[in-house]
């Protein structure tokens, strides 16, 4: 990581670049994490905010991605420092995206908070935010720390999340087929579920591009998704728990 | 901004610094131009453009001695602290310190901080591991050089809620250094969030129970006045609502004491046979009314991981508790202890595993969150409060280990527990 170039400006502009990753991860995982406080709580202001707090993210993109391109025209850039900058491009764009989904958790605080719902789901989804919201936070403390040897923590996390999303999509139908006025705010409960569960899948996208960025090869082949909903069938005489 | 305005800065300072290091040299040539042109008789004008052309390149270049410089700079800012055994002061200090440099980069992070927030290590850029915005906001403004110390809280809610007081102050006068402190203050902020987060569950908790008690208060005095059968029967179910409502109280009171204590690693080593034998010890009576037996399959050599006794105690505890409350039917529960290599990180793997009806995928994610139930009805039978396994979650949490659940509907369930070994 130290690696120094006879130009020392080329150096503090990869660390000014990496610098504004680790600024978008934090506001990334703020927002999330107020995302999920808003909902939980339906405190419609602290919704606002978040919503508001998105354009931080966008325009961070946008500086990363114009410093970036300047910087592989002006220095020509090999190897590693080559990786560097194509990866900060990528994160910056997956960062993006995770602002993106938690603004639109965010945004659906109102309609879920019109029909109230039995708090059993408000736990399961914040524990599924707190599995997504540890897979960011420790992917981007391998940015920060480059061992990518423990890197591994990934795909187990990622298997306990699409297992978590998997048993609250399983609970969010059955209290539709329960009573039908549930299905408004179930219905927005599924999708900030879904906006988690992405969360989670871009921190690995993250993961994955970090692990190039060291080593040059790609992170070994990924084993089957553990995303069961696809095949999630509740019958009408199912007795809801 | 500011950055570009404090490298030019930075380059007069370095060109100051070179024309003066270079003093006498520039002196002499100066004065042997001079001369030569005296002799020389040469043009006026071409003697002045000749000296300020030797001071612009001296300023310009960097010379071998001050590369040197720079680095002898480096190298005594690196051992001045062991000379003021300042890493020494900073070692004995139990609150997280780190120190770095004017570009962020960490010098040294004392021993509690390394523990804390792990993976700190010297060269590491600081805004990369504390992103947190106004940990970056007051990073960047200790070092644009306002105050000469600044603080913010600092909230770090994952894997277990903290909040600190961070105080960033400059070290002494003109040393490049800057040193963060972490005050832990999340006691006083878990009282507060322990007093919500008891009216948000156990309110809706309790509430069943004591509903069931007025009704049945209601019927005794109404219709069932003169029912002794009757009477008999509803006191009966009365009692079990209290007791129900007593343990409940019980769990809540015993994780919300786990959520207080701080959150600090003492060092004491526990041995997990030991731990394991007392927790199968007290539980004998209950397998024994379940008909069951407790098998054990115990690993040979040290058994010991860091933490906290009493914690690990009650982790095995519920474990096992829960063993014998929903594995009746299998007729045994076997515990074994094994050196676990699945982590990323050596450990010791704890697996208690029933054989009675086993856990539906669907609900295995989730049967760690608080007041989530399998099944309402056998829980309820079984005495359950619905906070047992999250209970031990939070324990493992605190102590850096997984739980993890493996199980097949009619095949019983596995419940191991890693626990780090270092």
């Amino acid at each position: 990581m130290q690696s120094l170039h006879i130009v020392s400006a080329y150096d503090e502009e990869l660390q000014y670049l990496s610098k504004r990753i680790a600024a978008m991860g934090g506001h990334a995982e703020r927002m999330v994490e107020q995302a999920i406080a808003a909902l939980v709580t339906t405190d419609q202001d602290l919704a606002r905010k978040v919503v508001g707090d998105d354009t931080v993210l966008d325009d961070g993109q946008r500086e990363i991605d114009d410093k970036a391109i300047l910087l592989i025209a002006k220095r020509q850039p090999m190897a590693k420092d080559l990786r560097e900058i194509v990866g900060v491009i990528r994160i910056s764009a997956d960062l993006e995206r995770v602002g993106d989904l938690a603004k639109n958790v965010a945004k659906r605080v109102s309609s879920v908070a019109d029909g109230r719902q039995p708090t059993s789901l408000f736990r399961g989804i914040e524990a599924l935010s707190n599995l997504a919201l540890t897979q960011l936070k420790e992917v981007l403390d391998v940015y920060a720390s480059r061992s990518v040897d423990t890197i591994g923590f990934v795909r187990d996390r990622d298997d306990q999340i699409d297992a978590m999303y998997t048993s609250l999509f399983r609970e969010l139908l059955t209290y539709m087929m329960e009573d039908p006025r549930n299905i408004t705010s179930c219905t927005h409960l599924l999708f900030c579920a879904k906006n988690i569960e992405r969360i989670g899948d871009h921190a690995t996208n993250i993961a994955e591009t970090i692990y190039y960025i060291v080593t040059g090869e790609q992170m070994p082949a990924e084993r089957p998704k553990g995303d069961k909903t696809d095949r999630i069938v509740i019958k009408a005489d199912a007795s809801p728990k | 901004m500011s950055d570009m305005n404090g490298q030019r800065q930075n380059w007069g300072r370095r060109a100051l610094k070179r024309l003066r290091a270079n003093g006498w040299l520039l002196a002499s040539a100066a004065l042997a131009v001079i001369a030569a042109f005296a002799f020389a008789n040469l043009s006026p004008f071409i003697a002045p453009l000749a000296i300020i052309a030797l001071v612009v390149a001296v300023a310009a270049l960097p010379r071998q001695t001050e590369l040197a410089a720079t680095e002898s700079a480096i190298s005594s800012q690196a051992g001045f602290l062991p000379q003021l055994s300042a890493e020494n002061l900073a070692a004995a200090v139990t609150d997280p310190l780190i120190v770095f440099d004017h570009t962020a980069t960490v010098v040294h992070a004392n021993a509690a901080a390394v523990s804390i927030f792990g993976g700190i290590a010297a060269g590491m850029s600081l805004p990369l591991k504390f992103r947190a915005p106004e940990m970056q906001a007051l990073i960047d403004g200790i070092l644009a050089g306002g105050a000469s110390s600044q603080a913010i809280d600092y909230l770090d809610k994952l894997p277990v809620e903290r909040v600190y007081r961070v105080t960033a102050s400059a070290i002494g006068h003109g040393t490049g250094l800057y040193v963060l402190v972490f005050k832990d203050q999340s006691e006083a902020r878990r009282i507060d969030r322990m007093r919500a987060d008891f009216i948000a569950n156990a309110s809706h908790e309790m509430r069943t129970p004591l509903a069931s008690i007025s009704g049945f208060i209601e019927t005794l005095r109404g219709p069932a006045r003169n029912d002794p059968a009757a009477r008999e029967q509803f006191l009966q179910i009365m009692q079990n609502q209290a007791g129900r409502m007593a343990r409940l109280i019980d769990d809540l009171l015993s994780l919300s004491r786990l959520e207080m204590k701080p959150f600090l690693r003492s060092g004491a080593r526990v041995d997990l046979r030991n731990v394991i034998e007392n927790v199968i010890d007290s539980l004998a009576p209950l397998a024994k009314d379940s008909g069951l037996a407790i098998e054990r399959n115990f690993a040979d050599g040290a058994l010991e991981v860091p933490g906290d006794r009493d914690e690990l105690y009650q982790v095995f505890e519920n474990l096992l508790e829960n063993a014998c409350k929903y594995g009746q039917s299998g007729e045994r529960v076997i515990v074994s202890i094994a050196p676990g290599n699945k982590g990323p990180e050596p450990g010791i793997d704890v697996t208690i595993r029933d054989f009675g009806p086993g856990i539906a995928e669907e609900h295995i994610p989730r049967v760690t969150e608080r007041f989530y139930r399998v099944d309402v009805e056998t829980s309820r039978s079984q005495k359950g409060t619905g906070l047992g396994l999250s209970i031990v979650k939070h324990i493992l949490t605190r102590h850096n280990g997984r739980l993890s659940i493996e199980s097949e509907l009619g095949k019983g369930a596995a419940f191991t527990v890693h626990l780090p070994t270092n």
